[in-house]
């Protein structure tokens, strides 16, 4: 198993490694000169303002040399500066990493949870109207742009109702400290994970349905009737465990998607993580920026996929005992 | 004394089935100490009755009359928790899947001592004990180690003692068994039917056992019951049915079972330039297990085999499962490329060609398979099945369409079969389609592999006549893998013995099965079920002339 986790951690490295080179060079690769860009907004295009900005950032150096600068700085966690900041890259998303993470993972585990349950629910009762009525349900949310959902979810819960904070990441100026910030940090967490985990949760209620239902199939649940066991003891010891697998890899493959979906709903709730510092870093051609979201987000999700992988060989030993 | 008793049962099965009852008015009793066989074809109807017992009908169908009395109450009539009671406990159920019967996520120990839990017995404790003499008495090596084990670490025969372990756990005393031997190789399969056997006299437990084979039933049956379409047929004492046969459906299915008789004259191996040529064949699987140091696993599945076929003949080749010998075929077929070898057809060597040239060469050896149900494509109508190689080689669509109707009349069915999807045809109809798919580019060579092996007696005979007939009438070429001596015996002029990846012993039909060389033959002869039967018949047959 040790072995297994230490070939995945190599993997990872390396594709790490491509990931900063393939994202360096689609930058470079697309339209627009960003000493033209920071020319254009400091209102002095002349060319010796311009030649200076490419001196005083490298960008006269060939293509080859911009490249080593920048995967020698990646190495050492130093992702550049930002222009527009005024700040180092990295110091930008450790800033607001904390804040994604929190808001994903819960994301995350919200989506796992009721999607697992409602498919377990749903299996149970197949063919019956509560069957249909949890599929539909599931389906609206995930049909629905998320966008839309989000800010729907704010409208009523926030503005009618007004149990909800409707934006943030905590109530400014109270400056709570202990308990009573966790308490206010949760509550604002509260509409934008179940937005961004309410999407995610259709996929894993239907995985979890047809895995359910193909399991119950399966011979050794037959042996296990024969036993004489209980149904409900049935369905969680052996039917359920045997569905989770395929759950399992979908989750995995899954885990990029939420940290994509992370940016719409960031932007939406004005959460203060790297979803909207990169939105606001596209909008504002922060290559520097960009790169360094992009760089941290694929670690995120390889850092997913690698959690996935242990859980998996802790679930099957299959995996573990073979490998 | 009577345990059990079977009154008028009928099951119904669910609306749009083939017919309406599963089962209809079946009536027997099986007594304390006895084995009671049911016999029968799929669809007779002998699993439902048995799952009727247990309480186990699948969703959606439901007994529609007569009763099943167990000490004095009518399982018929009890609710799900009181047979929750029962199962496991008195009457317990063994299945055919060894494979597939036991969870594979949890450890072999933890799943006997399931059983005691579900009726609240033992302590966890003790319940591990008792796992471990459970083991020792089914026969595990080591239990030990068997106890921790995942099921992926054994066998199927090891699996199958497993499930029979769970099953006698709480000292039942009824064991109903579902095919518990089908899927197993003979040598285990004659082991098993040994520790059935075993149990039964030690412990006094009655054993309703369902089975196709009535080499099986001629082993190990007190009593037997023929079912047909749902209905019992003929029911008696074992050697009385067997020798005795009243109804013509047994009478049929008897006649249908493979004996391992040296009939016909073995075809003279004709001198001369052989057909196929084998030789010094290998091919080893390298599995890369994930972790940059970790050796791969490696498997020699085939080990310098080299033989001759020549034009018209059939040769077998017969072994246990994972003895090699389906990727053998494969390797003929150039399904896989062979690590080292030569294989050469017509003169020409094609363990290593490519591209084209393997194009060229791929009509030359054709193969049949073994599942009749998942060898043809579910979405394509039969005549496309039948015309896409023809097409793939020139064909223009119209010939390719005559041709596939020439080779449907050939193989027995109409030719208006064309239009037709494969789910439409049973699986007797399906494995001709095979075979007409296999001959329809006129391959100088035919690969079997376990081709009536998924057949039910009747259709395999059937199967195995049509080969037999298209072999004479085409001349053709055949290599047959079957893990059936019975069968081999049939149909083939020579035979290879193939273990563990290794040709053991090859030779003329009678010579291999008549006087083996090996312990290994011997012991595939030996495990062959119903050969005390066999004896029996032939004495009968003696003493009628």
């Amino acid at each position: 198993m040790l072995g297994f986790i230490a070939a995945r951690l190599v993997k990872a490295v390396f594709i790490l490694l491509a990931i900063l080179v393939l994202n360096f060079v689609l930058i470079h690769a697309a339209p627009g000169d960003p000493a033209a860009v920071m020319a254009g907004e400091a209102g002095a295009a002349d060319e010796k303002f311009l030649q200076d900005l490419r001196e005083r950032f490298g960008l006269d150096q060939p293509f080859a040399m911009q490249l080593w600068t920048y995967m020698r700085g990646a190495v050492q966690l130093d992702l550049g500066y930002s222009y527009r900041q005024q700040m180092p890259v990295a110091e930008l998303i450790w800033d607001r990493l904390p804040a994604t993470l929190l808001l994903t993972a819960t994301a995350f585990v919200i989506s796992i949870v009721l999607g697992v349950t409602a498919g377990v629910l749903a299996a149970q009762a197949q063919g019956t109207w509560w069957d249909t009525l949890i599929s539909a349900v599931a389906l609206i949310f995930y049909a629905t742009p998320l966008f839309w959902v989000a800010l729907m979810a704010s409208l009523l819960f926030s503005v009618v109702l007004g149990w909800l904070p409707g934006f943030g990441y905590q109530t400014i100026g109270a400056n709570y400290t202990g308990l009573d910030r966790v308490l206010d940090v949760g509550k604002h967490l509260i509409l934008p994970a179940s937005t961004l985990g309410l999407f995610f949760t259709a996929i894993y209620m239907r995985m979890t349905r047809a895995s359910m239902l193909e399991v119950s199939r399966l011979d050794f649940v037959k042996t296990a009737r024969a036993k004489g066991l209980r149904n409900s003891v049935i369905q969680r010891r052996h039917v359920l465990r045997n569905a989770l697998l395929p759950v399992i890899t979908l989750a995995g493959l899954q885990a990029g998607q939420i940290v994509g979906g992370a940016v719409l709903t960031e932007t939406v709730f004005a959460w203060p993580g790297i979803g909207r510092l990169m939105f606001e870093a596209i909008s504002q051609r922060d290559y520097n920026v960009i790169l360094g979201v992009f760089f941290i987000s694929a670690a995120m999700v390889l850092l997913f996929n690698l959690v996935t992988d242990i859980l998996y060989g802790i679930v099957d030993p299959r995996i573990r005992i073979a490998t | 004394m009577t345990l059990l008793s079977v009154d008028d049962l009928s099951i119904a099965l669910p609306k749009g089935a083939d017919r309406e009852l599963a089962v209809k008015d079946v009536s027997f009793t099986l007594e304390k100490g006895e084995i009671l066989c049911i016999v029968g074809e799929s669809g007779s109807g002998k699993s439902m009755s048995a799952n009727a017992l247990m309480g186990l009908l699948p969703e959606g169908v439901r007994s529609a009359g007569g009763t099943i009395m167990f000490g004095g109450r009518n399982l018929l009539d009890l609710s799900e928790t009181e047979m929750l009671s029962l199962r496991g406990c008195e009457i317990s159920m063994i299945f055919q899947e060894p494979l597939s019967a036991l969870n594979p996520l949890m450890r072999i120990g933890d799943q006997i001592a399931e059983v005691f839990e579900a009726h609240d017995l033992l302590t966890p404790r003790t319940r591990r004990a008792r796992a471990l003499e459970l083991l020792q008495e089914v026969g595990l090596p080591d239990p030990e180690t068997t106890i921790r084990a995942y099921p992926f670490q054994l066998s199927g025969g090891q699996r199958q003692r497993v499930v029979i372990a769970m099953a006698l756990a709480l000292e039942p005393q009824i064991l109903v068994a579902d095919e518990p031997t089908t899927a197993l190789d003979v040598t285990t399969q004659a082991q098993i039917l040994d520790l059935i056997e075993e149990l039964r006299r030690k412990r006094g437990m009655a054993v309703l056992f369902i089975t196709h084979d009535f080499g099986v039933v001629a082993d190990i049956a007190d009593r037997v019951i023929v079912m047909q379409s749902g209905e019992v047929v003929e029911a008696g004492v074992a050697d009385t049915v067997l020798l005795t046969p009243t109804h013509p459906y047994t009478r049929a299915l008897l006649d249908a079972i493979p004996g391992l008789a040296f009939t016909g004259t073995p075809r003279a191996a004709t001198e001369g330039k052989p057909i196929l040529s084998v030789r010094d064949l290998s091919m080893t699987f390298r599995t890369r297990t994930s972790g940059f140091f970790a050796k791969p696993r490696v498997v020699r599945a085939v080990k310098d085999v080299s033989f001759d076929l020549q034009k018209g003949e059939t040769i077998g080749i017969v072994g246990e499962s994972g003895s090699g010998k389906s990727t053998l075929g494969r390797c003929l077929a150039r399904l896989l490329t062979p690590e080292k070898g030569v294989v050469k057809i017509g003169g020409q060597d094609i363990s290593h060609i490519k591209g084209r040239a393997l194009h060229a060469h791929r009509r030359r050896i054709q193969m049949v398979f073994q599942d009749p149900f998942s060898s043809l494509n579910p979405r394509a109508r039969i005549g496309t099945i039948l015309t896409d190689g023809l097409i793939a080689y020139g064909s223009d669509k119209a010939s390719a369409r005559a041709r596939a109707a020439e080779l449907l009349t050939l193989v027995d069915l109409d030719p208006s079969a064309m239009e037709r999807y494969p789910h439409e045809f049973s699986g007797g109809q399906r494995q001709r389609v095979g075979i007409a798919r296999a001959l329809a580019l006129e391959p100088e060579v035919i690969i079997a592999d376990e081709a009536v092996s998924a057949l039910d007696v009747s259709i395999q005979a059937q199967v195995l006549d049509l080969l037999a007939d298209l072999k004479d009438r085409l001349n053709l070429s055949m290599i047959f893998i079957t893990h059936d001596l019975r069968v081999a015996s049939q149909v083939c002029d020579r035979i290879i013995v193939m273990q563990r990846g290794e040709m053991v012993e090859f030779g003329p039909l009678v010579q291999v099965l008549g006087d083996p060389q090996t312990v290994y033959t011997q012991s595939l002869l030996d495990a062959i079920p119903g050969k005390a039967h066999e004896k029996a018949l032939a004495a009968q047959k003696e003493a009628a002339l």
